[in-house]
């Protein structure tokens, strides 16, 4: 070894972590091209503009950024990798379009040329207007309205980029934990290989987030589901950090999806003590529990709400501040601007890896929360006479 | 640049970072008397602040502009 152990690990460790930086370092081509052009524009007109150019230049950059953090956290129907901005050559693949509008329609994305073209299927005509579809006449006139066009949108049912996204972690998850639990009948009940990192994690959520908030005698009906939902939105949140420039879980209506799925089973595997503690709670005087009802009830959507908010609220401002600050790499353009932007935004990045791993347990220790008072047994009140 | 929008923000800010706090120091003080139960507090600890946190995002984004 040139350099002894202890650094050679620590360059090791740095380098991993500057992976997930460099998934935002894609503005690299177009924003130094930009530069290099409003450089040369400034030394062509230094007699004229004068200190004007500076701003117009940074304000260029500004709006670059903006439209890459946009890029970054929208979904979008095609999946680019990045683009080249000089050729306009774009580097990625196109997802299938799946429309219901008095028929299906099914045709590839790359039909709409990134918002340019006018598709026309089955007799109807479809336009990309900011990665939303709308139906429109033969020529493409979108009706605008403060801003936003008011032609009708078809029903989209498309692989996007979220869906693609979340198929392939649905995937992912199959594969391990079928290989996983595979390799126990092998190996005589001792897992070998990555095994070994998983089987502590399961048993972490079986023994103490499912037993110590639902009970030894139900929690076997709802550790599937916990053990789901920890491991997708985990794995989801981990994925948005890498360099592909998906954002799954920034999404309101994915959390909305699973923030559902909790409420839905809370409801429908609750017993009668359940509904009793939010309608008639026993021990409370009659004009409380008169008062109390509506507010637990209020309590039955909100909890579930709070828990979609809560997950998309982190992460899709985890993913703004983070491309701020390595935006802000390419606005300082001196070296102790730039490489202090760096290090904070390398620094937020390691707080985003562990904000990951805590909003997966949040949620699923929420969830457990819910379903232990959704199948909690009747205690005897401590004042009998 | 609403001002009662950037104040009305700021002010959720302060709200969540006082609450976080507090459970914070608590905790800090119930490891001290007791260092064995320290993983319980530890959970708790993060179950509370989750919620508040999840409180003060709500509310952020209540008052974001559109």
């Amino acid at each position: 070894m040139l350099f002894p152990l202890r650094i050679n690990k620590f360059v090791v460790a740095l380098c991993t972590a500057a992976i997930f930086v460099s998934g935002y370092a894609n503005p690299v081509d177009s924003v130094q091209a930009k530069y290099e052009h409003a450089v040369e524009n400034a030394a062509m007109s230094t007699a004229t503009a004068g200190g004007t150019v500076n701003k117009e230049e940074s304000k260029g950059i500004r709006e670059k950024i903006r439209e890459h953090i946009d890029h970054h956290l929208l979904d979008t129907h095609d999946f680019i990798f990045f683009s080249d901005e000089e050729t306009g050559k774009h580097y990625g693949f196109s997802l299938p379009v799946i429309i219901w509008d008095e028929g299906l329609h099914m045709f590839s994305s790359s039909k709409f040329e990134h918002g340019h073209a006018v598709v026309e299927s089955n007799g109807k005509y479809y336009k990309l207007y900011h990665e939303k579809i709308y139906r429109t006449d033969a020529e493409g006139n979108l009706d605008m309205h403060h801003g936003h066009p008011t032609n009708v949108r078809p029903l989209d049912l498309s692989i996007t980029k979220n869906v693609l996204m979340m198929l392939v972690v649905a995937a992912i998850m199959f594969w391990l934990f079928t290989s996983l639990a595979k390799s126990y009948v092998k190996n005589g009940g001792i897992s070998k290989g990555a095994g070994r990192f998983f089987e502590p994690i399961v048993l972490y959520v079986r023994d103490e987030i499912a037993i110590p908030n639902i009970g030894e005698k139900h929690y076997k009906k709802y550790m599937s589901y916990l053990l789901t939902i920890f491991f997708f939105v985990w794995f989801l949140n981990i994925f948005g950090l890498t360099p592909l420039g998906v954002n799954v879980t920034g999404n309101i209506t994915i959390t909305f999806g699973l923030a559902i799925l909790t409420f839905l089973i809370t409801n429908f595997t609750a017993n009668k003590n359940y509904w009793g503690h939010i309608f008639w709670m026993p021990g409370v005087p009659l004009p409380m529990k008169i008062i109390l009802a509506p507010i637990e009830l209020l309590g039955v959507f909100i909890k579930p709400f709070a828990l979609m908010i809560r997950l998309y609220a982190n992460i899709f401002a985890g993913h703004i501040v983070l491309m701020s600050l390595v935006g802000l790499i390419f606005i300082f353009k001196s070296w102790l601007g730039s490489s202090l932007s760096f290090m904070l935004s390398f620094a937020i990045s390691m707080i985003e890896v562990l904000v990951a791993l805590l909003q997966a347990y949040i949620f699923t220790m929420l969830s457990a929360l819910y379903f232990g008072s959704a199948v909690e047994e009747h205690h005897h009140e401590e004042a009998h006479h | 640049m609403n001002i009662p929008r950037i104040v009305g923000a700021g002010l959720v800010v302060i709200g969540a970072g006082i609450g976080i706090g507090k459970i914070g120091g608590s905790a800090m003080d119930a490891i001290a008397r007791q260092p064995e139960a320290s993983g319980k507090i530890q959970t708790a600890m993060l179950i509370a602040a989750a919620l508040i946190e999840g409180i003060g995002f709500a509310a952020l984004f209540a008052v974001a502009e559109q």
